[in-house]
């Protein structure tokens, strides 16, 4: 009979600490730490060192400080009696705003131009690519530098629409004005009993997707095609109208004018939003074309001629059985697509929209001489930009996954 | 001694100049080049020409302190600045002058701890408008949207002015001078506002000049000023009284002409001490004799230097008016060499 | 019978007939034409839409191109010879051609310097991009650096020379310690290297107590978050000075208990050998040469670096340098040990969620305050710095698809051959990983390339800033927009262009060797 020994347990020794992979990569990590630390030492001691020799220190009180200066798009109120914090407020809204806008813009004319770069036709194919390429390769400082040049140049300025014979006139019956200067929209004007039409046109919003519902479930149960289009239209527009018309017109809208030197009244969409805005989603958009042509690609031929097999249209089968495929692929490059977007939006400096960049990272930096302070503020608050975006993307990401079984 | 152990390797390759803690006088001298800050172009006051070369009004004052300290007015290392970066590139000694048209304020010189040595330009805001707009006065501009230039003190004597009357306007920050210029003609804005002359030097560059009008409202005081940091007297001393060497050369008719003539000695002992023929002011500074001779002699007196760069005979053609001598009715003066 | 047949018809055909010529409507051009263009309402009209843009844009910006001044000394020469027609102001990109090209303050008598090593670069970069060509031009990739170091800066030769013998050199000592010497004599190598680094690590963390304990003495205790922090601060400084004599050791036996295997000790004697060289020898070696054999071109500083140039010489530089560093980051993000994995992790998202903007601003206005006080870096140095990290991170995050893309098979294989963690990811995983990382590569670097023109924003001349700052305030050409800008855009696309192209074909023949 042989018994089993225990196998022979080894005693700590010390060379175990780097010969023995269990306990390797703790040593690994505690010289890291150390290395870390260090660094640290060394990095705080110099900013501690230089800051005392320049007699400057860290604080963050300047925050509190009246800031004095305007802004030109504030979201929130703001003047110039207000505290440098809040300006900084102003600058991170105008960037929500700005990336918004563009991730937005972006998304659609990215599927555009991606759908249209595998189109039959030759010449779209042609103009498509051109597009692609040449948005892509040229930096996006230059063509946000581009197409302001082209904005302010293009567009008549206020004066040309002032004199007997002006060279340029207001769009749809004098209601929208489009100048070098930015786009003045009528603005609503909300009276006595606004509410009842504002109530009437949510639930006619909810109307369209209880009947939407109500549409795909005839579909599915009962294989009859109920169509969606024209009564959602429908119901869009209908129920409002009357009860506007029924109410006696409770919301009007105040047209913009010209008065003095600019358009007065109305809703003002800044000419530097606007550049920047089309600046990025154009660049974007070529970016993301590509992300969409290289989703449809991947979609096997196979999808496409089966569904043709079945009797599916051209139309249908893009929507009902190749995008929703390709959108497995696309989404997660369109995230730091979005990503992309929100951190090129910092280079408004370069058209004088007040961002973030352009109040904390600008004259806020400038007045204060705080520079270090304002750069890691910066830094902070694109970082928890950049963290929510991907965070929610993500998300999104994980709900649209293949359910796999 | 702690520092070079952590430094060893990164010194010898190469990459770590001298430091900023020694007397900068000695540094500069031990470098051979001044190291001076200007603005990455505005006409007249600092711009590269075709060869290269660094012209203009706040670029003399950097070779003028060079001429002085180094004996060459071409031993400058001109480092372009924007309004975001020229106190940073002081501060951190990346430069020991700092010429870019730069407003003398108290929160400048005290809270940002610089130095300033004079001023070389009495400026003030100023406004442009279009003629067809028929605006006489700043104080018509209700409504009017403005083209500023930020990263100056431009924004907040802006928004004080228009806060003080009572009267609104709708702000367009601008990086550069030229894109401001752009949206200016463009129409894009009404007004366009920046130090007066900025605004003289770049309109005189329009297609067309008379179309524009300045208003007579000069909003604020804007005493341009080359600066230095703080703790640092006597390098501070040097630029000052190198510039102030310019204005004084200027007063007493000493021009870069009659240079050679008036430095081998003259009836006027001011001249005399000036040039370093009498006494020996360049010892106090820690310099030699011709000290201001050679500062004269890079482009000439302060009168010159206006002349050539941004007088009546050039494209930017801005009268003297305040930056005249104190003789001639203007604010320029300098204190007595003696 | 069979003849009957033959009787009963009347012809009979011998040959084929020619096939006649489809119909008009269907052949050459005009069958191109419908099929390409107007099959169909939506694409007839599609094309019309886009016939009719091509068009308006064809006239709107011919005459600006036909008309084109190409000779005039000013905008307002310009102006006049236009007389109120529309065209371009070419004349700006004559007479500032070298400014566009090259800055302003580099010498033109140099300009070739800058001509000859962009077209080395070509031919460094092309083994490395081809892999047909012959494997003994990567040779020549090696020696690049050095050589357009010496192209583009000038200076003495030997300076790079000695810097490259000196990367042999410490090569040779790693093969020496590592394999050539016996086991007794290494052990004596150990030792003496051991004693060296511990002591050395142990004054160094000395400092670092200390410092840390100078930090804390000026963070005070005003304050929550000073409080913080000063707690903070002390614990550290009190791990470290518990920790100094106790890490000299360890670390001084880590390095001597190496010796049977020669691998800690071996890297260890190289780097100490570059340290003493780059301290001691490297400055008098090549002065000394330099004086027997003075082979030199004029310096040139890098702050004289601008223009297009510029773009180039960080993008080649930062791109070069961020590889090796994205790899490390890569190989640690995948790292089984939390920490190196944690700071990896915060290193590459931290760097992703930010701007480039914002780091150059870090390396505009703040780097300068975290560095010791006596040392001036560059600032072209200091950019090069952090765009290096910025694209370190995204190269790090294409490399750890590489990574990740490979099967586990193959990392289970290596370790089922005895390979350690080291010669796995050398000889196994990285060499596949990188092969199928290569087009994610090129397109960070296309990406980052274009990327170089952030730096006009704080205020350095590259091709951007060259236009926004010296030329469009000049008194001459103060108001010149489109010709400038297009010709940078221009210069851009043709460079990012011909790089995409070729990161194209190179996925094309990625995905046949797949099949």
């Amino acid at each position: 009979m042989t018994t089993l020994a225990d196998p022979h347990t080894e005693s700590f020794r010390p060379s175990m600490l780097l010969n023995d992979t269990r306990y390797r990569s703790l040593t690994f990590q505690f010289i890291a730490l150390v290395a870390i630390i260090a660094a640290m030492a060394f990095i705080g001691g110099n900013l501690v060192r230089n800051l005392t020799e320049a007699g400057l220190n860290i604080s963050y009180d300047f925050l509190g400080a009246q800031a004095g200066y305007d802004i030109n798009q504030r979201p929130i109120s703001y003047d110039s009696q207000d505290t440098h914090g809040r300006a900084a407020m102003v600058g991170l809204l105008n960037t929500l705003i700005v990336a918004f806008l563009a991730c937005v813009t972006a998304t659609i004319i990215g599927v555009l131009a991606g759908v249209l770069r595998l189109s039959p036709n030759w010449l779209v194919r042609k103009i498509m690519s051109f597009y692609v390429e040449i948005f892509r390769n040229v930096p996006v400082l230059i063509w946000i530098l581009i197409i302001f040049s082209i904005m302010i140049n293009a567009a008549p300025a206020p004066r040309d629409f002032r004199g007997d014979d002006p060279s340029a006139s207001m769009w749809l019956f004098d209601t929208i004005a489009v100048t070098n200067r930015g786009v003045y929209l009528p603005k609503p004007v909300w009276g006595s009993g606004s509410l009842l039409v504002v109530g009437v046109f949510i639930a006619s919003i909810i109307g369209i997707f209880m009947y939407r519902r109500y549409a795909r479930k005839q579909l599915y149960d009962h294989g009859r095609l109920v169509p969606t289009f024209w009564p959602s239209v429908a119901l869009f527009f209908v129920p409002v109208i009357l009860a506007q018309l029924v109410m006696g017109s409770p919301i009007s809208l105040e047209y913009p004018e010209l008065k003095g030197f600019n358009f007065r009244g109305g809703v003002t969409i800044l000419g530097s939003l606007i550049a920047l805005w089309f600046a990025l989603a154009i660049y974007t958009g070529a970016f993301i074309a590509e992300n969409v042509r290289a989703g449809i690609l991947a979609v096997s031929a196979g999808q496409t001629e089966a569904a043709a097999a079945l009797g599916l249209r051209p139309g249908r089968i893009m929507n009902l059985v190749v995008l929703p495929q390709a959108l497995r692929v696309i989404i997660p490059p369109l995230i730091s697509q979005y990503l992309n977007i929100t951190k090129n939006s910092s280079l408004a400096i370069a058209v004088g929209y007040m961002d973030l960049t352009g109040t904390l990272g600008g004259i806020t930096l400038l007045q204060t001489g705080r520079a270090i302070e304002s750069v890691l503020l910066l830094m902070l608050f694109y970082l928890i930009i950049s963290l929510s975006i991907s965070f929610i993307m993500n998300i999104y990401n994980n709900t649209m996954k293949l359910q796999e079984r | 001694m702690k520092k070079s152990v952590f430094l060893g390797a990164l010194t010898v390759a190469g990459i770590v100049a001298g430091g900023a803690s020694a007397a900068t006088l000695d540094e500069v001298k031990a470098r051979g080049k001044l190291n001076c800050g200007v603005t990455t172009g505005v006409p007249g006051f600092a711009e590269p020409d075709a060869q290269g070369v660094w012209q203009g009004f706040d670029v003399a004052v950097c070779r003028a302190v060079a001429a002085a300290v180094l004996g060459d007015g071409n031993a400058v290392e001109f480092v372009p600045t924007t309004g975001k970066t020229r106190f940073t590139a002081l501060a951190s000694g990346e430069i020991d002058l700092l010429a870019r048209n730069t407003t003398w304020t108290l929160s400048r010189d005290v809270d940002l701890k610089f130095e300033f040595i004079g001023v070389n330009y009495y400026d003030g805001q100023g406004f442009m408008v279009p003629k067809e707009l028929g605006v006489a006065s700043a104080k018509d501009l209700d409504g009017a949207t403005v083209c500023i230039q930020t990263g100056t003190t431009t924004e907040l004597n802006l928004a004080d002015f228009f806060r003080a009357n009572g009267i609104t306007y709708e702000p367009v920050p601008i990086e550069t001078g030229a894109e401001a210029v752009q949206q200016f003609i463009a129409g894009a804005c009404d007004v366009y506002t920046t130090d007066a002359s900025a605004l003289a030097a770049q309109r005189a560059n329009f297609e067309d000049p008379s179309a524009y009008v300045l208003l007579p409202e000069i909003i604020s005081k804007e005493p341009l000023a080359p600066l230095v940091r703080h703790g640092d007297n006597e390098w501070a001393d040097i630029a000052r009284w190198t510039l102030n060497s310019l204005i004084a050369a200027e007063e007493l008719g000493v021009t870069s002409v009659n240079l050679e003539e008036l430095s081998a000695g003259t009836e006027n002992p001011e001249i005399n001490r000036l040039l370093g023929t009498e006494g020996d002011l360049g010892a106090m500074l820690g310099l030699d004799k011709d000290w201001a001779k050679r500062a004269i002699g890079v482009a000439g007196n302060y009168g010159e230097i206006f002349e050539k760069n941004i007088g009546a005979s050039t494209p930017i053609g801005l009268a003297r008016g305040l930056n005249a001598q104190w003789t001639d009715g203007g604010l320029i003066y300098a204190p007595p060499f003696r | 019978m069979s003849d009957t047949h033959a009787q009963s018809v009347a012809f009979v055909r011998e040959t084929e007939i020619p096939p006649s010529p489809p119909p008009v409507a269907q052949a050459g051009a005009v069958k191109w034409v419908r099929e390409n263009l107007f099959s169909g309402v939506f694409n007839t009209v599609l094309t019309l839409i886009a016939l009719y843009v091509v068009a308006r844009l064809a006239i709107a910006v011919f005459p600006w191109f036909y008309n084109g001044v190409w000779e005039a000394e000013s905008i307002r020469d310009c102006r006049d010879q236009l007389d109120g027609a529309t065209g371009a102001c070419f004349a700006v990109l004559v007479d500032r051609w070298d400014h566009l090209l090259f800055g302003f303050k580099y010498p033109q008598d140099g300009y070739w310097r800058i001509l000859l090593a962009f077209v080395l670069l070509m031919a460094a970069a092309a083994p490395a991009l081809f892999q047909k060509l012959p494997r003994k031009m990567l040779l020549f990739t090696a020696l690049y650096p050095f050589l357009a170091y010496w192209l583009i800066w000038g200076g003495s030769l030997w300076m790079p020379v000695t810097l490259l013998a000196l990367v042999i050199a410490t090569g040779l000592v790693f093969q020496l310690v590592a394999r050539q010497i016996s086991v007794d004599m290494r052990k004596i190598v150990s030792g003496v290297i051991g004693v060296i680094c511990g002591v050395g690590l142990t004054y160094l963390l000395f400092i670092g107590a200390q410092e840390l304990v100078f930090i804390a003495g000026s963070v005070g205790t005003e304050g929550i978050v000073s409080s913080v922090a000063y707690g903070l601060f002390w614990l550290m400084a009190i791990f470290t000075f518990a920790l100094c004599v106790p890490m000299g050791i360890f670390v001084g036996y880590a390095i001597f208990n190496s010796y049977e295997d020669g691998g800690l000790v071996s890297v260890v004697t190289a780097l100490l050998f570059i340290y003493v060289a780059l301290t001691y020898l490297l400055g008098p070696i090549w002065m000394a040469l330099n004086g027997v054999f003075p082979i030199e071109l004029q310096e040139v500083a890098s702050r004289d670096m601008g223009g297009f140039m510029l773009n180039m010489i960080l993008g080649t530089v930062c791109v070069s340098l961020s590889i090796p560093l994205g790899i490390l980051l890569a190989l640690g993000r995948q790292s089984s040990m939390p920490l190196i994995k944690g700071v990896c992790v915060v290193f590459i998202e931290f760097i992703r969620g930010v701007p480039l903007i914002t780091l150059l601003f870090v390396a505009n206005v703040m780097l300068a305050y975290f560095l010791p006080p006596e040392s001036n870096f560059d600032l072209i140095l200091r950019v090069i710095i952090m765009i290096t990290m910025f694209s370190a991170a995204y190269i790090a995050e294409v490399i750890r698809g590489g990574l990740a893309a490979l099967p586990k098979g193959q990392y289970e294989a290596a370790d089922s051959l005895g390979l350690d963690y080291t010669q796995a990811t050398r000889l196994i995983i990285l060499p596949q990983a990188l092969k199928i990382s290569i087009p994610g590569i090129v397109n960070v670097a296309v990406g980052l390339f274009k990327d170089t023109t952030l730096v006009s924003i704080i205020s350095m001349f590259d091709l951007v800033g060259m236009i926004r700052g010296p030329i469009q305030n000049s008194t001459e050409w103060i108001s010149v927009y489109w010709e400038v800008y297009g010709f940078g855009a221009l210069l851009f696309f043709v460079v990012c262009y011909s790089i995409s192209q070729y990161s194209q074909w190179l996925e094309r023949q990625l995905n046949t060797s797949h099949r």
